[in-house]
């Protein structure tokens, strides 16, 4: 697998219509029981998570391996760190 | 470290990559990067949320977090906070009402219950999380909740009445997990 290539999810968050702070501490929690390279998909419409998750990502050892916006839900591909909290 | 000759013959995107690398080993390094400590004073609706708001995050990003209530903060932890929590228009120019209400009528009976349903309804319309659901996220990510002893027994509070998992301390308390952190926030 090259840097290049964006990993299929290995699981799915849908935090759509959540408000600050759920969808942050909901990927947190999802991520919690997960070995490290993990891939979580994050859906979320709160217009803060723009800059809450890549902040909660690179704070956490997280990596934001991608992240666009499809039909007005946010989409991030998050990967889960060696030295994760 | 950076040494200078090594340095003369960097370009600025390598300068700016090695520092970039010394602060992030530096922040690793830095165990009070990873801790933040809030004081949750207010005791109304409104003023509940931003010590629980960021004290969850805190913990769901990977920092020991406490927060001690005390004096009307305590109202977060009883039991009753349900009850407790309350908004009262009286005062409070920034509020938003569907129609314009005259400051004194803001003193009326039943403008209390009316404000906090109001509210209520307005959080859960735009699906902003419950105080239980922030209390709840709080005790699942090992927020430490500690309570004011000085101000439960000024206020006649008994340890039984508070929710589950709250600790009981004072100022020395709050202080020694303060100055080991840098984030310390008084709502």
């Amino acid at each position: 697998m090259t840097d290049h290539t964006i990993p299929a999810a290995d699981s799915v968050l849908d935090a759509r219509g959540q408000l600050c702070p759920m969808p942050v501490l909901n990927a947190a929690k999802a991520m919690r029981d997960k070995p490290p390279g993990h891939v979580l998909k994050l859906l979320a419409t709160d217009r803060g998570s723009l800059v809450d998750v890549p902040a909660w990502a690179a704070d956490t050892g997280n990596e934001l391996l991608e992240q666009h916006e499809e039909d007005g839900v946010y989409v991030y591909l998050l990967r889960k760190g060696e030295a994760d909290a | 470290m950076l040494d200078e000759t090594a340095t003369a013959t960097l370009g600025p995107d390598e300068v700016r990559a090695l520092v970039r690398e010394e602060v992030r080993t530096a922040l690793e390094r830095d165990r009070a990067a990873r801790r933040a400590t809030f004081i949750a004073s207010k005791g109304t609706l409104d003023w509940a949320y931003p010590p629980l708001i960021l004290a969850t995050t805190a913990a769901a990003s990977g920092m020991e977090t406490a927060v001690f209530f005390t004096f009307y903060g305590l109202n977060i932890i009883h039991r009753d906070f349900e009850r407790k929590l309350k908004i009262d228009p009286v005062g409070n120019p920034a509020m938003p009402m569907p129609v314009h209400v005259p400051d004194l009528l803001t003193a009326m009976p039943g403008m209390v219950p009316m404000a906090t349903a109001m509210m209520k309804r307005r959080f859960a319309g735009h699906n902003v999380a419950t105080i239980g659901e922030l209390l709840d996220a709080a005790r699942d990510t090992g927020v430490r909740l500690i309570a004011c002893q000085m101000t439960m027994e000024v206020f006649g509070y008994d340890e039984h009445e508070f929710v589950e998992g709250v600790e009981f301390g004072g100022a020395a308390a709050f202080l020694s997990q303060a100055r080991r952190g840098h984030v310390t926030l008084f709502v």
